[in-house]
């Protein structure tokens, strides 16, 4: 028995119609022009009253989504006079943040003899470096390089990618296959060793990297196994989010003050550099978008960094991500890979025909996918939602009979709890706020404009310009949270600690009175709030 | 929301009765009963294995698992959830193991120990084959227990249920690790393209690109060859 109602599964009546003459069909990939056109007319980015310039701060007047502003303009949770003076820890290098970027980052600053504290706001691992589930790009095979990678990252980016961090980001890559081959990562490979690589949107080689498509989670977990093997080098403190960063007198960073989630209670953790690394901010629901993001991903990195003074940028471009389930409800945004694409799967509309080449960057297969039901060719579920076809049985017609379970065993589970079998009917998808291609400015080495402050992964800026490929995010997470991990530890060992101090909250304060900010907000809002006001 | 209201049904969150509307996942009944969760809510996408829980349905003794993201809320179940489990992990340097049945059961002699009941099979979420990859760590077969293993998120509800007291998801990680280190084959093209990077072969091409108008990269960009997807 289908999961689909009766007039969806009419629609898909046309769908399997189409299926052997589209088999042999190749949609037309648009021109930068096109891509152009389409981005303006009907991605999110382009809606002009959603966003608005920040009123105070070092980025003053950088636009950004509404509830972004809100929360970047908040009030702190404590005031200028909290107690500095007893601190319930003292580290070398204080990582915020347990995903992929934090963990990496507390292993190599480890590795080159720092002590390492991690804060994590939910259990260490719960990130979105989890829920990836496609795939980590690297140019490793012998028709690829390096220098092709880099074009495709900077073109995806529209350009405005930060030239030094791709060049990074790229140059490292096979060196962090490596490295996860050597903690024990298990990569889809042939019996000879060779690695079995697909293709993303945007990328014109086949360099996705992949474990099933439990990538993220398979990074994640062994990433944290090895944190684990590390204690007491490593020490963990899992639920107690940095609610604001401590500088000295001399303007460097000097740790952070944390709160017990559990409990409320906040304390002091002395520091003598800081790794921010806690993720992007979907769970913030820019004009009412689900989300694929973690519970957790409230931007809160972005609110930190900016009140002592690191500029950001590039936030004015969220990515959404093309394929996110549209139906059933229960898992409304949830993410639906672009490995499914990769595969092979073509995306049609109620009709069944194509009317987007599957894989253009994200960006710009989104806003094809809005155009697309706005012209009224999108299936409307009994909720009102609006979506594309998935055309996922395709993919066990091109490559054989039983790809799908072997390739995708976590996207077939996640269909089959809701009695939609995904290798013999197609998935209903739309954009899903997916990715902040934006944040705080980062530098190559990992640092920030503030001394002892270091960043990787999402909550940076400049890497993927303003948009990124799908595969670049693990990549990057590793990249940078090896490299912020060198770095901060090399600080560590030279700093000169000064007094430490929160006169920047008094200077926030009376820059927030000075513009005329107003605000009920105390920022980072650390969850989001599902709960039902009666 | 009318239309909904009278789909209302009745659910029991640690003893208590909420009303909640059909439909809704485990995880979503409980917020709209009032709870904000901190414990027992992660990924929301059946990932990471912080809402394992357990339930039980009026009337019948058997109980249930599953992931309360995940999992659609029934008239009458009585629910609890499990987002921790104070299950021993064994402390090791991957880089000094040999991927032997020895290390397996040397660093997890309980191991041994499994009765093979298949409780833990009944509770998996993720419908992993516990049972069966704990017989092949009994048999010192790393490599099926790392295949056989391959999907678990380590939520805990096979240790919970496990009446020799296995911590199973941390013996499969070790196997899984094992394995990716020691026993899978190794990329002959990866181990040549560091040895490229290492030789500077592609200094000059990038920083050729770093310095490049975004005209002039414009026009390499639409001049890319495409490799074919297979």
């Amino acid at each position: 028995m289908s999961g689909y109602p009766p007039e969806m599964q009419e629609s898909i009546r046309l769908v399997e119609a189409t299926r052997p003459r589209r088999l042999k069909e190749t949609f037309p990939t648009m021109t930068l022009e096109e891509r152009e056109a389409i981005l303006k007319a009907y991605h999110p980015d382009y809606k002009d009253e959603t966003f608005r310039a920040i009123r105070v701060g070092v980025s003053k007047g950088q636009r950004m989504p509404l509830e972004l502003a809100d929360i970047v303009e908040g009030r702190p949770h404590i005031g200028p006079d909290f107690d500095l003076s007893d601190p319930i820890a003292e580290t070398d290098v204080l990582v915020i943040g347990g995903g992929g970027a934090g963990v990496s980052a507390a292993l190599l600053a480890q590795e080159n003899g720092a002590k390492v504290i991690l804060v994590t706001k939910l259990r260490l691992g719960d990130a979105n470096t989890m829920m990836a589930q496609g795939g980590i790009q690297a140019a490793d095979r012998p028709n690829d390089s390096p220098a092709i990678h880099y074009l495709d990252v900077i073109g995806g980016g529209h350009f405005t990618n930060i030239p030094e961090l791709v060049e990074a980001l790229v140059t490292d890559a096979p060196f962090v296959i490596q490295w996860l081959e050597e903690l024990g990562m298990m990569f889809d490979k042939e019996p000879d060793g060779t690695m079995v690589e697909a293709h993303g949107g945007g990328t014109s080689r086949r360099r996705m990297h992949s474990a099933r498509d439990y990538t993220g989670a398979e990074i994640m977990r062994v990433l944290r196994d090895e944190a684990r093997n590390r204690e007491p080098d490593i020490t963990v403190i899992e639920f107690s989010p940095a609610i604001e960063l401590v500088l000295d007198d001399k303007r460097q960073i000097a740790g952070a003050v944390v709160m017990n989630l559990e409990t409320g209670a906040k304390g002091y953790i002395k520091a003598k550099a800081v790794i921010l690394a806690t993720g992007g901010g979907g769970r913030l629901h820019y004009q009412g978008f689900p989300t694929t993001n973690h519970y957790g991903a409230t931007a809160d990195g972005v609110v930190l960094a900016y009140r002592v003074g690191a500029p950001l940028g590039y936030l004015e471009s969220m990515q959404y991500h093309p394929t996110g389930a549209a139906f059933p409800e229960q898992i409304l945004g949830l993410l639906v890979t672009e490995k499914v694409r990769g595969l092979g799967a073509q995306v049609v509309n109620k009709y069944g025909d194509q009317f987007v080449y599957p894989l253009e960057p994200r960006d710009v297969e989104s806003a094809a996918f809005i155009r697309e039901c706005a012209r009224g060719n999108g299936v409307v579920t009994p909720t009102g939602q609006p979506g594309v076809w998935l055309d996922s049985p395709m993919i066990d017609i091109i490559h054989g009979p039983g790809t799908i379970q072997r390739a995708l065993p976590a996207m077939v589970r996640q269909f089959a709890r809701f009695g939609i079998d995904i290798t013999k009917e197609p998935m209903l998808v739309y954009p899903t706020l997916h990715y902040q291609n934006g944040g705080v400015r980062l530098k190559a080495d990992g640092s920030t404009e503030i001394p002892g402050l270091y960043i990787a992964g999402e909550v940076s800026a400049g890497v993927h310009g303003h948009n990124r490929l799908m595969g670049n995010s693990l990549l990057e997470i590793l990249v940078f949270g090896r490299r912020s991990g060198r770095s901060a530890a090399l600080w560590a060992h030279q700093a000169r600690p000064g007094t430490p101090t929160l006169a920047h909250l008094e200077k926030w304060n009376r820059e927030l009175e000075e513009m005329g900010v107003d605000t009920e907000v105390v920022s980072p809002i650390l969850l989001p709030d599902y709960t039902r006001h009666q | 929301m009318t239309e909904q209201q009278e789909n209302l049904i009745p659910v029991f969150i640690m003893g208590k009765q909420y009303m909640v509307p059909a439909g809704l996942t485990i995880m979503k009944a409980m917020e709209y009963a009032g709870y904000k969760l901190v414990r027992g809510a992660g990924c929301r996408g059946g990932f990471c294995g912080a809402c394992a829980t357990v339930y039980r349905i009026q009337g019948d003794p058997k109980l249930y698992f599953g992931l309360a993201c995940q999992t659609v809320v029934q008239p009458n179940m009585y629910l609890a959830q499990l987002p921790f489990f104070p299950a021993r992990r064994a402390t090791y340097n991957t880089t000094q193991l040999e991927p032997t049945p020895t290390t397996l059961f040397g660093l997890y002699p309980e191991l041994l120990r499994c009765l093979g009941c298949g409780t833990c099979t009944k509770a998996c979420p993720q419908q992993i084959d516990v049972r069966a990859y704990m017989a092949a760590g009994m048999r010192g077969d790393i490599a099926r227990m790392a295949d056989l293993s391959f999907d678990c998120i380590m939520c805990g509800l096979c240790a919970a249920r496990c009446p020799a007291e296995e911590a199973q998801y941390n013996i499969a990680i070790l196997a899984r690790r094992l394995y990716g280190r020691y026993l899978a084959p190794r990329s002959k093209h990866l181990e040549d393209r560091l040895e490229e990077i290492r030789n500077g072969k592609f200094d000059a091409e990038i920083q050729a690109l770093k310095n490049m108008s975004v005209d002039e990269l414009k026009a390499r960009y639409r001049a890319r060859d495409i490799e074919p997807g297979d």
